[in-house]
């Protein structure tokens, strides 16, 4: 076995270990740690995530502060928080890290806790486009602009002007084919969704 | 060479003259693109957001059916490449997350396909040497600056694509078909992916800033290899003057010479035929015909 894999059988081992019974409750680095596979607790809060955080802006807390948050356990402001559905999944956190913590896929087993909990979604809009994204993939197999930007005018916040002309456009350039295409990948990704729920 | 290709829903949707300039110069190229049968979507960002387990068996199906074909898969969509890489990367090192991704889907992984972004596919199997040799008309004067965005580059253990910080293969493909290629820094940085529709907000705050900076650079236009990236560049620019986007092949089709190029154009939201008028590249009598029949 390389240093390596033995590296990576270790934290295989970490994650996949069941928390001890007497544990009343288990806290949320030890959920966010095993959703994500990440070890947050190394984070130093050097800041070098925030710095180069795309969406920082319009974040309430920033990665960093988000990180240290989950190490205190404020669960609520943490999962309720539009920060978690801010983050676009670049990976510049993730690539920066000192300590190799993937933020992107801390931020997703953030957003799956924050589901699993029944917690108010931070930003409504952005699960919208998910679900309507990954409902669409489970029908036809594969994405269909037409059908989720339909649904997502209709059902999102966004006001339903926007993006009206820009629609148009793509529709005269021949760029969103009213009918899905046909082909038997629906039938398979409606099996792998079927199956995935009865695991 | 052939190639198991794998488009992705963009290529069939927004990112049309990707798909088209893509086919067009591999055909020309000598290169085969074979696109998998009954392929499904990679789950793109909403997948990981919401269902890991999704997030890698929605790839995996279609590292199964590249299996079956036995080449080389390439994607061109940045996304698709990212996510498809991913379940590649976690199917080799993690036994117990195969076994239940293999049961998922029903297939035996053997991880003798290797995933390629079709650039990796240009640049190390055709080269810009050889590239360089099939121009018929050099891009010359034409000044543009090349983005990768997110999902090509990172995360680079993931991606194993050119240097994270600064790739570069891009910038020499089109340096070989004459195009000038402006140095800058923003090559890898984000331009708001999936939060287009959510918070156009942010993504135009994002978009403008590239395109600023592109234009402190010297660049008429900006070149990307990301459907995505490329709908929010076009879509996403709120400031006058507009600077189009172009995908790297559809510059590679016009540079040799291709006919069907002109199609490629007036599938843009930004109209890049000015920019291509103004170093000479095509002839300005073909906008005009158009303003006659509209």
């Amino acid at each position: 076995m390389t240093g390596e894999g033995f590296q990576d059988k270790l934290k295989q081992d970490y994650w996949r270990s069941t928390p001890r019974r007497y544990d009343m409750e288990t806290n949320l680095v030890y959920e966010v740690d095993h959703l994500s596979e990440q070890q947050i607790e190394l984070c130093y809060h050097c800041h070098k995530c925030t710095a180069g955080c795309p969406v920082v802006d319009a974040m309430d807390y920033g990665p960093d502060r988000l990180l240290r948050m989950v190490a205190l356990g404020q669960n609520e402001a943490v999962l309720r928080s539009r920060d978690i559905w801010l983050c676009v999944g670049c990976f510049t956190c993730a690539t920066r890290c000192p300590n190799e913590i993937d933020i992107a896929a801390v931020m997703d087993g953030l957003r799956q806790l924050a589901r699993r909990r029944g917690e108010p979604v931070g930003e409504r809009d952005a699960l919208l486009f998910h679900r309507l994204f990954m409902g669409v993939v489970q029908r036809l197999g594969r994405s269909h602009e037409a059908v989720m930007l339909g649904l997502f005018k209709v059902l999102s916040h966004v006001p339903l002007w926007n993006d009206v002309g820009a629609g148009l456009n793509l529709f005269l350039r021949g760029k969103v084919p009213l009918l899905p295409q046909r082909t038997r990948a629906g039938a398979k990704v409606r099996a792998i969704y079927k199956h995935r729920r009865a695991l | 060479m052939s190639y198991s290709y794998y488009p992705g829903c963009s290529l069939h949707s927004t990112g049309l003259e990707y798909q088209l300039s893509t086919r067009s110069v591999f055909q020309q190229l000598g290169m085969e693109l074979v696109e998998l049968p009954d392929w499904n979507c990679c789950g793109a960002s909403s997948a990981h957001t919401l269902d890991p387990t999704l997030a890698l068996a929605l790839p995996a199906r279609t590292l199964a059916l590249a299996q079956v074909e036995g080449c080389d898969l390439v994607a061109p969509c940045a996304a698709c490449y990212n996510r498809i890489k991913t379940a590649d990367y976690v199917l080799r090192r993690d036994s117990q997350r195969r076994a239940k991704i293999e049961a998922l889907v029903g297939f035996q992984f053997t991880g003798q396909v290797s995933v390629r972004p079709l650039l990796a596919v240009l640049y190390e199997d055709y080269g810009p040497g050889r590239l360089a040799a099939q121009v018929r008309q050099p891009l010359t004067g034409l000044k543009v600056v090349t983005y990768y965005g997110c999902l090509l580059v990172r995360p680079p253990e993931i991606t194993q694509f050119d240097d994270p910080d600064d790739p570069r293969i891009m910038a020499e493909i089109l340096g070989a078909v004459g195009a000038e290629v402006m140095p800058w820094g923003y090559a890898t940085e984000c331009c708001g992916g999936s939060l287009s529709l959510s918070r156009s907000d942010i993504v135009q705050r994002l978009v403008g800033r590239l395109v600023e900076r592109g234009r402190e650079a010297g660049a008429a236009a900006i070149v990307t290899a990301c459907p995505l990236c490329q709908v929010n560049l076009e879509m996403r620019q709120t400031a006058k003057p507009k600077m189009p986007a172009f995908y790297f092949t559809e510059l590679l089709g016009l540079a040799l010479g291709l006919s069907e190029a002109e199609s490629w154009w007036k599938k843009h939201l930004i109209d890049p035929r000015p920019v291509l008028q103004q170093v000479g590249l095509i002839r300005t009598v073909n906008t005009n015909v158009d303003r006659d029949a509209v």
